[in-house]
């Protein structure tokens, strides 16, 4: 299913997107949106793709019912009558960065590149990205920001036995936007033979169509599946925004069913009156950071400012741009969770089913009540709701012990 | 133009943006700079930096801006030659040129789309001598050379060779095949390590000196 996307300016979505890059990465960018048409869009690859998807992902990933956990937010079900998750935190590796990861090595593969770079914010592209490589058997290197390198160490050590070298980033804010950094200088030295794995529907054209089409199998599966388990569609789709892909692949399944509302949560770290946040769209301002334009977070004149926020997968002052087009044309809505709404909804969820979600997925769990007032407002009676659960909270576990401690 | 995030450049010339952003520099600072130099100088200016400083002051508003600090020309390395429209639009009313890159990995097809520009649109091209970002110690500033009388062929316009160029003896390499020379992490890295602002000066001064002598009589 095709986004909004204006189809006289590819690579633009409305006003957002382009190639906003030094010259010496513009063949390569031809060179990857030509191997897209013919390689992604091909059958062999889509084969072998799809069939990794199933026999290596776990593919379909379930749609579970999470009734105690809706009960526990809303006992009367005046709000809210069913909700369902979509279980990406069961695909292999534990979140959907495996199935762009996959895609895209896949890709790099075809196109005889030598060696694979990524940039990860929570690690779990970068874990996604080095399984990948272990299982093409292509060299892989990945940057992180020191910061997330310390509070997301089981994944530092996951990447380190996939045998990837990870290099920790000491710039800045020490976090996802200073590896996107550090991984984008690595490329345009080394453009000729690396292939630069992007893991959100952020980057210069073509990554970020590439991205959602890569990450469109989970609204695929899930439009489906809650067809097949209610009978209809969801009144609302609600998924945390970083780059944007989980939520870009998961709206893309319903962008033409209108009566579907598509919700974005992005994080709000101590509060969007502070400076510690990494609500972008909420409150960004039009700008061009790592090669589109969309929205950024930066001041008056320009200068990128540093994002914050508790779950490091979320911790990026620049959003991809079709979500910032879908903002503007008013079909998705964004709104944000703080850290401590995130920190509370986690715990939560995984004492009313048993799931430990990662820090940003439990952002969208921590809004749903907000989502159904939001819905009846404009049309009575409870609703259906389906919640994008991203990936699981395995890799949080320190930041959500010493949560609990300091709650208790 | 400092620019917090500047991924075309190395660390030296990363480290100044942030110490200029620090001590309160930015595009205003750089137009004001600019301003003041051409009070006393008729040295040509151009100003160097990335898109989102710009697209966020206003694109037409920092042209005209620049136009009347003097500014003769603008180099914004984020911005291919596909992009900017606004920008590239305003800067042609006042004739001041936005210079395109080249690089060893750019395509025959964009040299012929710098030939069919406008002279004027954009002055010269810069020819970037490596693969890479700004800093690169191992530019090997021959092989630019040929490739850069190459472009200057194929565009038909003035050609500079940039990155690398660290002293006197690539500075020569380079000016066979060109018609300037871009020296940009090495005065940085000078000014950088400089005990105090007449120390920088003075360290610069003779720096740009060695490079002078070295490219002869019209360097
Ligand atoms: C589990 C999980 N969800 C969401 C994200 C945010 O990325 P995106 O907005 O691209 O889905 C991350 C990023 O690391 C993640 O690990």
């Amino acid at each position: 299913m095709q986004a909004p996307a204006s189809s006289s300016n590819p690579g633009y979505f409305g006003p957002y997107g382009g190639r906003f890059v030094a010259e010496t990465l513009v063949a390569a960018l031809d060179e990857l949106t030509a191997a897209v048409d013919s390689i992604v869009h091909g059958k062999e690859f889509q084969k072998e793709w799809r069939d990794l998807l199933a026999n290596y992902v776990g593919r379909p990933t379930p749609l579970s019912e999470a009734t105690r956990l809706a009960r526990a937010i809303d006992p009367e079900s005046k709000l809210i009558s069913r909700l369902f998750l979509k279980r990406e935190d069961l695909c292999h590796t534990g979140a959907h960065k495996i199935n762009n990861a996959l895609g895209q090595v896949l890709l790099a593969k075809k196109m005889g590149k030598k060696r694979v770079i990524a940039e990860t914010g929570a690690g779990q592209h970068g874990v996604a990205t080095a399984t990948a490589c272990a299982l093409f058997d292509v060299p892989c290197e990945i940057y992180m920001g020191a910061e997330d390198v310390l509070r997301q160490a089981p994944n530092v050590e996951r990447m380190a036995l996939f045998g990837a070298r990870v290099i920790a980033v000491t710039d800045g804010s020490r976090t996802l936007k200073d590896a996107m950094n550090s991984a984008i200088r690595d490329w345009v030295t080394n453009v000729k033979d690396t292939y630069y794995c992007i893991g959100s529907a952020a980057g210069p054209h073509p990554y970020p169509s590439l991205v959602a089409e890569l990450q469109t199998v989970i609204g695929e599966e899930a439009r489906a599946q809650i067809i097949d388990r209610t009978g209809g569609l969801p009144d609302a789709v609600v998924a945390c925004v970083g780059g944007g892909s989980n939520a870009i692949g998961i709206f893309r399944g319903f962008m033409k069913d209108e009566s579907v509302a598509l919700y974005g949560v992005e994080a709000a770290g101590e509060g969007l009156n502070s400076t510690r946040h990494a609500a972008t769209l909420t409150k960004g301002r039009v700008g061009v950071l790592h090669g589109s334009k969309s929205y950024v977070l930066c001041d008056d004149g320009g200068q990128i400012t540093e994002a914050h926020s508790v779950s490091a997968g979320l911790d990026y002052p620049g959003v991809g741009p079709e979500h910032a087009w879908l903002k503007d044309t008013g079909r998705a809505r964004y709104i944000s969770a703080t850290d401590q709404e995130a920190l509370a909804a986690a715990q939560l969820v995984a004492q009313t089913e048993g799931i430990l979600p990662a820090l940003e997925t439990s952002h969208p769990f921590a809004k749903l009540t907000d989502v159904a007032t939001e819905l009846a407002a404009k049309k009575a009676g409870p609703k259906t709701l389906l919640l994008c659960c991203s990936g699981r909270g395995d890799k949080d576990l320190e930041t959500l012990m010493r949560a609990r401690e300091e709650r208790a | 133009m400092p620019f917090s995030d500047p991924t075309a450049d190395g660390p030296a010339i990363a480290r100044a943006s942030q110490r200029a952003i620090q001590a309160g520099g930015g595009l205003d600072a750089t137009l004001r700079a600019a301003k003041e130099i051409r009070a006393q100088s008729a040295a040509p200016i151009i100003l160097f930096g990335y898109y989102n400083p710009i697209l966020v002051r206003g694109e037409a508003k920092t042209v005209d801006d620049a136009a009347a600090s003097g500014v003769d020309g603008l180099l914004v390395v984020d911005l291919p030659l596909d992009e900017g429209v606004e920008l590239r639009t305003r800067a042609a009313t006042h004739d001041m040129p936005i210079i395109p890159l080249v690089t060893p990995a750019t395509l025959p097809s964009r040299l012929d789309q710098i030939r069919a520009l406008d002279r004027k649109k954009i002055g010269f091209v810069y020819y970037v001598s490596v693969t890479g970002v700004t800093g690169a110690a191992n530019a090997n500033l021959n092989k630019a050379a040929t490739a850069a009388a190459a472009v200057r062929a194929a565009v038909n316009a003035p050609v500079v060779i940039g990155f690398g160029v660290d002293g006197p003896e690539k500075a020569r390499a380079a000016a066979t095949g060109a018609d300037g020379v871009v020296i940009g992490t090495a005065i940085v890295r000078r000014v950088e390590n400089a005990d105090s602002l007449d120390d920088g000066i003075a360290e610069v001064s003779s720096f740009l000196g060695e490079i002078r002598g070295a490219l002869g009589p019209n360097g």
